[in-house]
């Protein structure tokens, strides 16, 4: 009994993570490696693999509506961090002071990140509808035009991206009021003292304080829009037509509609560069920053 | 405003109030907007059917709860909620067991490296694995499992857990630890009986915000699960597959799905914060 303690002791550095490192390179390692396997066949599930090389990818390449695919995820998150970013740090700066309620407030606030995003979607869906949605009595009632939403080509990316923004603009929001409220109020008062005005203040004193918050916070959020996938697919499904299909939600298809196995593997390569370069390039930004 | 107080005059008073008013006025918006679409989903799943199809928004009305007895007795909702449960328990309790150690190994050993590689697994698309998945599980004959959905849930909740839970450990003072090696405890001993106890709390929000997460999970469970094990996040979208809609039906289910995140949120909101950005303002 003594030496197996023992010699747990002596190996304690590795044989505590040990279990959560196999389960990370089976499930995620190994599969990873598989897809890229996978993707080097011609494989349409349910009948037999075929070796086929690079043929997917060149495929790919020259499908349009892989490249519709791209275009719609780098605008659905071209448009949607950076609102969410701008809000976030309204938000913040607004709910940065002292007022009763806090611990309500903040609860409210997490309600949307928190919420299944399947129900929120549904829900956002309904409220979409261009004839007995709640969203266009709105707009009626303010003397606009009803809109299609949804349903229109060239509104569907953007009402999903106002559902991303109602979504995940609080998370910014925390993550920015944690770093503001970590500022020295010092900061503030030789500022004033120097007769700085407010907006003054907040270009040379908060933003600069707050920076490498806001560079996480948009790390974070850009990743999370390129992986978006519940709200796109249940609300549109990538309609109409593909108006709104991400590169995910078509691979998605390919995958599990079409069941074009080797394709959509190839597919979910190009999705994974796509975010790693992404990540990659934004990583250089920060550390840049330095 | 000003630190050179001159005597304040009726007019920077009453601006102050004003501007406080403004700012007040503006704090409500906000939070009217984050609440409304909850608000409406309640209010549809209270509806009546011809109330919720009327072209003009009925917002006072009879209520009723034809719609959350349709949704629970009609569809087998309940065996649905049951799955859900089943699959977020099973997820986190494993995510704990093997999450918690390696956190607190991160931790002491200051195993940066390991700490990464854990953070790419949350920046990479999950469903790049799904199609490998989703191959293997079939193979397996595992489609439609519980083992299946628990295991890449896991996937999803263990790097939480140890991205929440490496902060825990460290705040845990190691003389503490020391007095216990001293004492002739071993690593393991202590880990369970002097470290965990004091990173309760910690344990708690990062177990609950995991449970969170496997019970909000459409994407793996949409395409690993089958009629046994499909939880309710699924079912509830197979809602609106079937041609007309039920409006009503389809808030009640919403209602149903989000209550049980609702409450779990409001027990941990404080801790939640720091999980799901996820130490970003730490770091």
């Amino acid at each position: 009994m003594r030496r197996a303690s023992d010699f747990f002791d002596r190996n304690a550095k590795w044989l505590f993570p040990l279990p959560a490192i196999l389960a990370i390179v089976v499930l995620i390692v190994g599969p990873a490696l598989a897809n890229l396997l996978i993707s080097l066949q011609d494989w349409f599930i349910g009948l037999p693999p075929k070796f086929v090389g690079l043929q997917n990818f060149s495929d790919a390449l020259g499908d349009r509506r892989f490249w519709n695919g791209v275009k719609n995820t780098f605008y659905f998150t071209g448009v949607a961090v950076p609102l969410q970013l701008v809000l976030g740090l309204g938000i913040a700066l607004l709910f940065n002071r002292e007022f009763p309620g806090k611990g309500i407030v903040r609860t409210i606030i997490l309600l949307p990140m928190v919420a299944t995003p399947v129900a929120i979607a549904l829900i956002w869906a309904l409220m979409f509808n261009p004839s007995l949605g709640v969203l266009n009595y709105f707009l009626e009632s303010l003397g606009l035009p009803r809109s299609l939403w949804v349903a229109d080509i060239t509104l569907a990316i953007p009402s999903l991206v106002l559902v991303d923004i109602w979504q995940w603009t609080p998370m910014v929001a925390l993550i920015l009021l944690a770093a503001l409220q970590g500022v020295p109020t010092e900061y503030y008062e030789a500022a004033r003292i120097d007769g700085a005005n407010a907006l003054q203040a907040l270009r040379y004193i908060t933003l600069p304080s707050i920076r490498s918050a806001i560079v996480v916070a948009l790390i974070l959020r850009t990743v999370d829009a390129l992986k978006t996938f519940d709200i796109i697919y249940v609300i549109t499904g990538g309609g109409p037509g593909t108006a709104s299909e991400t590169l995910n939600v078509f691979a998605f298809k390919t995958g599990f509609e079409f069941f074009r196995a080797g394709y959509a593997a190839s597919l979910l390569i190009f999705l994974m560069l796509l975010v790693l370069g992404v990540a990659i390039v934004l990583n250089l930004v920060r550390q840049g920053r330095r | 405003m000003s630190l050179a107080a001159p005597a304040r005059t009726d007019n920077s008073v009453a601006r102050r109030r004003l501007g406080k008013i403004a700012i007040y006025v503006l704090m409500a918006i906000v939070l009217i907007i984050m609440l409304f679409p909850f608000y409406w989903m309640i209010l549809t799943s209270l509806r009546s059917q011809v109330d919720n199809t009327s072209p003009v928004p009925v917002w006072f009305f009879q209520p009723t709860l034809e719609n959350f007895r349709n949704v629970i007795s009609e569809n087998d909702f309940i065996r649905y909620t049951w799955n859900s449960f089943v699959i977020a328990t099973l997820s986190t309790g494993l995510g704990l067991v093997l999450g918690l150690p390696a956190a607190y190994s991160i931790a002491r050993y200051k195993q940066n490296g390991l700490a990464l590689a854990i953070l790419m697994a949350r920046l990479t698309p999950y469903i790049t694995y799904l199609v490998p998945w989703f191959l293997a599980f079939r193979s397996l004959g595992l489609i439609d499992t519980y083992f299946a959905l628990t295991m890449t849930h896991l996937i999803v909740g263990m790097p939480l857990i140890i991205w929440i839970m490496i902060s825990f450990f460290e705040d845990v003072p190691v003389d503490l630890e020391e007095a216990a090696y001293i004492d002739g405890a071993s690593k393991l001993g202590t880990f369970i009986k002097v470290v965990l106890p004091l990173s309760a709390p910690g344990t708690v929000a990062a177990a609950i915000l995991a449970f969170i997460f496997s019970w909000n999970q459409f994407l793996f469970s949409l395409v690993l699960s089958g009629p046994n094990t499909r939880p309710v996040p699924v079912a509830v979208f197979n809602f609106i597959s079937y041609g007309q809609i039920d409006f009503g039906g389809l808030g009640a289910a919403a209602v149903l799905i989000t209550l049980p995140v609702v409450l779990l949120t409001l027990l941990i909101q404080r801790w939640i914060v720091s999980g799901l950005t996820m130490g970003a303002v730490k770091g």
